[in-house]
C-alpha cells in the first residue's frame, strides 16, 4: 500500500536538505544560478525580504506565475511562502505542486491568532521560531521543518544567532531534565508536553532546524552551522550582493566545510560587497518581522 | 571494519547512526584524507546536483573512482544512486559513473507525490519499509546487474558486484536488513583483500 504525505515522508524531505543552502530567488534566471552554485532548494518569491521591507504595504504569496517559472527552471526542490494562517494561499501552493511551503513572517500575517494546521496537508511546511516554545507549537501544528526567524532582509546575523542559541540551549535543558519536570517546563514554554518528552528521548528536536534571517556572508553561514543549525536559508544575502554567483557558491562551500577556516578565508577573498545591512536597533517595532507569529 | 559516509550534504547522521547500531565504525567523509582506511562507502540521500558540485570543488571524484577500481563496496541511496549511475536520463553527463544502470531523476513526481511503501526484496526478505522522497528509479540495467526490488513495475533496488543502489531511504526507517546486506558485501571484500595481501 502506498502512503502519501506521512510524517516520515514530510520530515524526511527536510532531512535530505541537511548541510545545504536554500536560496531566495525571484525568477528562473536566479533559480538557475542558485542551482548551479549547489543550492539544495530555492524559495520562489516575488520580492526578496529586503525589498519587501522597502516596498512596505501588504506582502502576500507570490504570483503563481513566478512560482511556476521557477519550478520549470530547476530540478532541485522549490519552496514558496504563504502568509501565516492563510489557508487558501497554502492550498493553492500545494495544488501547484510546490515541494515545501514556508508559513512565513516575512509576509504580512493573514491571521493574528492562529497558524495553519499543517498536519492537514500533503505538502510539508517549514516555520520560523525564536525559542523552543514557538518551535514546539509549530511542530505540534504539523511543521516538518523549522528555521530560526532571525530578522529577515537585514543582512544582520545577530537575531539569527540569538534564536539558534536560545532554541539549542532550551533543548539541552529539556534533555537534561528529569521526566517529572517536563510538564511544568511545557507550561512555562507554552510547548506541547508530548513534544518535550520526545525531545528528551531523542536528545534533539524531532525535525530539522535551519538558520535564517540575516545570513549575508560565507562566514555568517559557517557561524550558524557552528552554532548547531542543520543548514542555512539565504534570503536577500545572495542576489542583493555585488556578485551573486560567487556569493552563492562561497556560501554553499562554507556551509559544508564550516570548520575549515582556511577554506573560508580563501573563498571569502575578493567576493565584492555583501548586501548592505541594517542595524537592528534602527528598526521600529512595527518593522520587526520576527514579532509576527504566535 | 570502517564505513565512510559521504558527508557533503544530506542524510548523513541517519546512515552513521544505523551503521553504528550494527556495531561498526562509521566516519564522515568530507575531504580526501577521510577516504583512507575505509572498507566501504555509503553515498547518502540529499540533493545530487549539490553533492556533485561539492565533489568537484574538492577533487573527490577521481579518488572515489579509484577506490571503486580497487573493488570497494559502495551503497547509494536515492541521490547516492544517481551519483553511482553510469547514465542519467536527460543529462549529458553522469556523475561517478560506476554502476551499470540508467536512472531517471524525480520519476515518481514532486514532493506531494512522495510516499512510503513495503517492498519484497530478493535475497533479503519481505515487508521492507521504503520511503520514497522525490525519488529516482532505475530505468534500465546492464548485463551483470541483479534487480532486487521493483515497485509498480519500476526498478528501485539493484546490485552490480560491489555496488548496491536504491531509489528509497532505508536510513529513515528502523529496518536495517538492507544495510546488513551491504555490510556482508563489505565483509566479503575485507576478507578477500586480507587473503590477497597474505598470498603476496
Amino acid at each position: 500500500m502506498k502512503l502519501l504525505g506521512t510524517e516520515r515522508v514530510k520530515r524526511g524531505m527536510a532531512e535530505m536538505q541537511k548541510g545545504g543552502v536554500i536560496m531566495d530567488v525571484i525568477n528562473a534566471e536566479q533559480a538557475k544560478i542558485a542551482e548551479a552554485s549547489g543550492a539544495v532548494a530555492v524559495m520562489a518569491l516575488e520580492r526578496v525580504p529586503s525589498d519587501i521591507r522597502k516596498a512596505g504595504g501588504v506582502a502576500r504569496m507570490a504570483d503563481p506565475r513566478i512560482v511556476e517559472e521557477v519550478m520549470n527552471a530547476v530540478s532541485i526542490p522549490v519552496m514558496a511562502k504563504a502568509r501565516i494562517g492563510h489557508i487558501v494561499e497554502a492550498r493553492v501552493l500545494e495544488a501547484m505542486g510546490v515541494d515545501y511551503i514556508d508559513e512565513s513572517e516575512v509576509l504580512t500575517p493573514a491571521d493574528e491568532e492562529y497558524h495553519l494546521l499543517k498536519s492537514d496537508y500533503t505538502v510539508p511546511f517549514v516555520c520560523g521560531c525564536r525559542d523552543l516554545g514557538e518551535a514546539a507549537r509549530r511542530i505540534g501544528e504539523g511543521a516538518s521543518m523549522l528555521r530560526t526567524k532571525g530578522e529577515p532582509g537585514t543582512g544582520n546575523i545577530v537575531e539569527a544567532v540569538r534564536h539558534i542559541r536560545k532554541v539549542n540551549a532550551q533543548v539541552r535543558r529539556v534533555v537534561g531534565m528529569n521526566e517529572d519536570e517536563l510538564m511544568t517546563e511545557a507550561k512555562i514554554l507554552g510547548a506541547p508536553y508530548e513534544l518535550l518528552v520526545e525531545i528528551k528521548r531523542l536528545g534533539r528536536l524531532p525535525v530539522v532546524n535551519f538558520a535564517a534571517g540575516g545570513v549575508a556572508t560565507p562566514a555568517d553561514a559557517a557561524l550558524m552551522m557552528e552554532l548547531g543549525a542543520d543548514g542555512v536559508f539565504v534570503g536577500s544575502g545572495i542576489f542583493k550582493s555585488e556578485n551573486p554567483e560567487k556569493f552563492a557558491r562561497a556560501i554553499v562551500e562554507a556551509t559544508t566545510h564550516f570548520k575549515d577556516y582556511q577554506l573560508i578565508a580563501d573563498i571569502s577573498k575578493e567576493l565584492g560587497s555583501p548586501m548592505k545591512g541594517i542595524e537592528i536597533s534602527t528598526l521600529l517595532d512595527s518593522e520587526r518581522m520576527q514579532e509576527r507569529g504566535w | 571494519m570502517k564505513i565512510g559516509v559521504l558527508a557533503l550534504q544530506g542524510a548523513v547522521r541517519e546512515h552513521i547512526q544505523q551503521i553504528q547500531s550494527l556495531g561498526c565504525e562509521a566516519v564522515e567523509v568530507k575531504t580526501l584524507v577521510d577516504l583512507t582506511d575505509l572498507n566501504g562507502l555509503v553515498l547518502p540521500g540529499g540533493e545530487s546536483t549539490a553533492i556533485r558540485k561539492l565533489l568537484d570543488r574538492h577533487q573527490l571524484m577521481e579518488p572515489i573512482r579509484s577506490l571503486a577500481r580497487q573493488g570497494m563496496p559502495m551503497f547509494g541511496t536515492c541521490a547516492g544512486l544517481i551519483l553511482l549511475a553510469k547514465e542519467i536520463v536527460d543529462y549529458e553527463e553522469a556523475h561517478l559513473s560506476l554502476m551499470n544502470v540508467v536512472v531517471e531523476r524525480n520519476s515518481f513526481g514532486r514532493q506531494v507525490d512522495s510516499f512510503e511503501a513495503k517492498l519484497e526484496v530478493k535475497q533479503i526478505g519481505a515487508d521492507i519499509p521504503a520511503v520514497f522522497i522525490r525519488a529516482p528509479h532505475i530505468a534500465s540495467v546492464g548485463p551483470n546487474v541483479e534487480i532486487l526490488a521493483e515497485y509498480n513495475g519500476r526498478i528501485v533496488l539493484a546490485k552490480e558486484g560491489q555496488y548496491l543502489g536504491c531509489s528509497f531511504h532505508p536510513e529513515l526507517t528502523d529496518d536495517t536488513r538492507l544495510l546488513k546486506f551491504f555490510m556482508e558485501m563489505v565483509e566479503d571484500f575485507h576478507q578477500s583483500s586480507l587473503a590477497n595481501s597474505n598470498s603476496i
